[in-house]
């Protein structure tokens, strides 16, 4: 398979990767860029632990070839906080102890943050639609409802 | 009343993955290279008087033991190592390393051992570095697992800093040439508020080691003056964990580290016939690893080593006696194992069991089934090896760094010393990361790829070639005088386990058998073991019952139940829920369950709604738990704990199954196992905790998973008139 030139841009930052052409998005961040806070859990979108932003909207990275996100800008779970400044989500997840193992949380954090782009007040049962596709196997599911509703609150924009 | 010691053998007896032979042993040459390994060795001095060795309260071969040396030695005697040192050290700067056996899977075991020594050494908490799972560093421990952390190492780390402290009052006694009952310790100080004359821990120990014993009877704090334990403090890496900055073990890069994939049979049982590996080992950066049956496959990337993989030719020839069917499974259960008439462990013989039933008004007879359920840990298993010179060292997400130790050492024939593994806080266990397959594996292709080696499994392979929660049948017969009084129960689990199997019910006629049984699959611990399966078949039974001679399964329960703990978190769960207050309306139905186990006590009262029509399962209205498991230690983690394991075993109660056919696993995927997600939560889930203060602290990273499957049985059945008698409750429609 040829290598090919992913001029990614990750961040806010301009990424330039080489890989396999139809690397999955997921393995260049995490072995191409180090940017290993998007977790691989089942390599076919079904757990949403490989959540990423393209665009602003969430993809499952682990089948997202890394060619469609050429020209658009990708938020990883390392991108959300300003500097020391946590993102409201984050500071939520922390405040409702929304977390066990830990290791679903930057998934569910960020496809939290999808939805409140396109959806800065979502219902109960919006919430928990859109965040269906994310598991949690350690049952944090009422704390992490409770630190999205908590960040919606706290929001002031 | 069986002692901790007993208690804990039995629970060996269900860990089958413990028991089985070494998956690999690899033919690699023994190195005649014995290096003695510096920086480990401790000098041993006992301050002057003689003081009393450690004593391990419970189970002493299986916990916190280890050599006079931290990091356990090589294998030899596993005592708990008595002086402070091995377990804590103040540096010059103040900040406190504690050293511990024990990981982090998520039960928040680095946050409560913070807490318990922060409590005695009076310090903040976040002066605390808590060393976990590093067999260089830390005493030997058998593994976590057991819900041990909490009774065991716990006390121990505070009677540890609770000998720390005495030192270090000591020590700043002799330096201000004061009576040491003058002094008092805080805020990492020791202080003499006469004169205002302070110091901190660091200047009194000037980073080197205390070598002073910690003496069994170590003046550790009460419950009732806790002032750090007993309180929640937030995870301590919670920061980490939100931000994407904590690196579990498959998030590790080493230097010129290449990743494995390994080559895996097309059946359980299957034999590597004939392998071509011309084409991958063709590839760039491509290694192949042929090694008796293993074979696997190292590259640059994931994708080429994947690429690679594909690339072999292999041919399987499959095993002479062909897989049995799923099926046949619950007959190969109860076919007896030759030279076990029972179990031995757990059995139960009080009474006479003909005698009761002959006498008793009601008799009634049923059998349950228990399917396997898998783990699913979300992070899979990963290990990350690396071999210099002859060491290696091998990170990986696994319950017993030195029992994986020990693997690797079988497996290359090398000694203990040699090695050195160590468990990033990790993604999840439940029990299912007991073994070092992938440890093992990952250190045989770095061995062959002459560099650091990540491998981890897929989830395909995580589902497949790991090991399962026991499947079971249960026979279960039972029998009441006309007062509502149990008279005679008999009760035979086949091959599921013994964990929980006697009931703490009030019966003078007992007959409690545990069979071994021929299982198809590899099966192992899971959390609860076969606590889940026991309280699934005896609190149906309860109902079924209860149900049968006309009286509310509530008070059935309690004119049967002498145990104190037992009765209180029953009603403290049938008040929060209402059970006596009004009754379910049209549509809904109610049960509950309790039971125990590790410890702890749990009640679960749930409602249920079903379709008015046709009677089948909508939705679960309403689920209040109480558990009680003596002195809380974080109430905020305790109740995450408690929501989490009954949220997780929803799954177990409902839908989960491992489903197989001609040896191999039929639904190896998320999209075909299903795990309880955000829209399988209740309306409403209260959680009722008890704290028992006057109580030890006993763990809770199992026992609040046994009551929701029997719970939700018994409400379905009160809703729809149908008794199910199998878990999962719904399996899929023409599913194995």
């Amino acid at each position: 398979m040829t290598p090919k030139n992913f001029p990614l841009v990750v961040n806010g930052e301009k990424r330039p990767v080489t890989a396999a052409e139809d690397e999955t998005l997921l393995r260049v961040l995490r072995e191409n860029l180090d940017l290993t806070g998007t977790k691989y859990g089942c390599g076919e979108g079904q757990c949403g632990a490989c959540t990423v932003l393209v665009d602003g909207k969430p993809v499952r990275s682990c089948i997202t070839p890394a060619a469609t996100a050429v020209g658009k800008p990708v938020t990883t779970i390392e991108g959300l906080a300003n500097g020391d400044k946590l993102h409201p989500l984050q500071e939520a997840f922390l405040a409702e102890g929304a977390m066990q193992c830990g290791y679903c949380i930057p998934g569910m954090i960020v496809s939290a943050a999808g939805l409140l782009k396109r959806n800065p007040n979502p219902s109960e049962a919006q919430i928990l639609q859109a965040m269906q596709g994310n598991i949690c196997r350690c049952g944090s599911y009422p704390r992490i409802l409770a630190a999205i509703q908590r960040a919606i609150k706290g929001k002031t924009s | 009343m069986r002692t901790p010691v007993e208690e804990f053998l039995e629970i060996e007896a269900e860990r089958y993955e413990l028991a089985e032979g070494p998956m690999y042993r690899f033919g690699i040459a023994r190195r005649d290279l014995f290096r003695a390994l510096g920086g480990g060795l401790l000098v041993f001095l006992v301050a002057g008087e003689a003081q009393s060795l450690l004593a391990v309260p419970e189970a002493p071969q299986q916990e916190s033991g280890g050599g006079a040396r931290r990091g356990g030695g090589g294998g030899g005697n596993n005592q708990a190592p008595p002086e402070i040192g091995a377990w804590l050290h103040i540096g010059e700067d103040g900040i406190v390393t504690a050293y511990t056996g024990k990981v982090e899977v998520g039960q928040n075991a680095r946050t409560s051992l913070t807490q318990a020594v922060a409590e005695e050494l009076r310090v903040a908490p976040a002066s605390i570095r808590m060393v976990m799972g590093d067999t260089d560093l830390v005493p030997y421990d058998a593994g976590t697992f057991g819900s041990r952390t909490t009774p065991a190492m716990a006390p121990q780390m505070r009677r540890v800093a609770a000998a720390a402290r005495e030192r270090l009052t000591e020590l700043a006694a002799e330096r201000f040439a004061m009576d040491k009952n003058s002094l008092i310790v805080q805020n990492g100080k020791i202080q003499h508020p006469a004169t205002g004359r302070s110091v901190g821990f660091g200047e009194l120990t000037q980073g080197k080691k205390l070598t002073a014993t910690v003496s069994a009877d170590a003046a550790i704090t009460p419950p009732a003056e806790w002032t750090v334990i007993g309180k929640t403090l937030p995870k301590v890496n919670g920061a980490d964990i939100v931000t994407g900055r904590h690196k579990y073990t498959s998030d590790l890069k080493r230097p010129d580290m290449f990743y494995g994939r390994v080559l895996r049979p097309n059946a359980y049982g299957a034999k590597l016939a004939s392998l071509n590996s011309a084409k991958a080992a063709a590839m760039p950066g491509v290694t192949v690893v042929r090694d008796g049956d293993f074979v696997g496959v190292t590259a640059p990337t994931t994708s080429a080593a994947e690429a690679a993989l594909e690339a072999l030719e292999a041919k399987w020839t499959p095993p002479a006696t062909p897989h049995p069917s799923a099926k046949e499974l619950y007959t190969l259960l109860k076919t007896p194992v030759e030279g076990q008439a029972g179990g031995g462990r757990g059995d139960v013989n009080v009474g006479s069991v003909e005698e009761g039933l002959n006498a008793a008004t009601k008799k009634l007879s049923a059998t349950y089934t228990v399917a396997y359920i898998a783990h699913a840990p979300l992070e899979p298993r990963a290990a990350v090896a690396e071999w210099q010179e002859d060491k290696l060292t091998v990170w990986t997400g696994t319950q017993r760094p030195f029992g994986v130790r020990s693997e690797l050492a079988g497996a290359f024939g090398i000694g203990e010393d040699r090695i050195h593994v160590l468990v990033p806080d990790t993604g999840s266990g439940y029990g299912g990361k007991h073994t070092g397959e992938c440890a093992v594996e990952a250190a045989r292709l770095a061995k062959a790829a002459g560099k650091p080696v990540k491998l981890v499994w897929t989830r395909e392979e995580e589902f497949s070639w790991a090991y399962f929660r026991p499947a079971g049948v249960i026979d279960v017969t039972a029998g009441v005088g006309a007062d509502g009084k149990l008279v005679a129960w008999e009760y035979h689990n086949y091959n599921s386990g013994t964990a929980s199997i006697r009931p703490l019910y009030d019966i003078p006629n007992q007959k409690v058998m545990f069979h071994n049984g021929r299982s198809p699959l590899r099966q192992g611990s899971y959390r609860g073991l076969a606590a889940t399966a026991n309280h699934f078949a005896r609190e149906v039974h309860m109902d079924e019952m209860a149900h049968s001679i006309g009286v509310d399964p509530l008070a059935f329960r309690l004119q049967n139940i002498k145990d104190e703990r037992l009765r209180n978190v029953l009603v403290a769960a049938a008040e929060a829920f209402g059970w006596s207050k009004t009754k379910p309306v049209t549509g809904r139905g109610w049960g509950l369950a309790c039971g125990f186990d590790k410890g702890g006590y749990v009640a679960a009262c749930v409602e249920v709604a079903v379709n008015p029509k046709t009677r089948q399962f909508q939705s679960i209205e309403r689920v209040v738990t109480a558990f009680e498991c003596g002195a809380i230690v974080n109430p905020d983690h305790l109740k995450n704990q408690v929501d989490g394991a009954v949220v997780q075993g929803l799954g177990g109660a409902l839908f989960e199954a491992v489903y197989f056919a001609e040896g191999r696993i039929g639904n190896p995927y998320f999209s075909s196992y299903r795990v309880p997600r955000f829209r399988d939560l209740p309306r409403e889930m209260k959680t009722v905790l008890l704290d028992r203060k006057d109580l030890p602290s006993a763990g809770a990273g199992e026992c609040p998973i046994v009551a929701i499957a029997p719970a939700l049985g018994n409400a379905l059945f009160a809703a729809s008139g149908t008794r199910l008698r199998s878990l999962p409750l719904l399996p899929k429609k023409g599913a194995a």
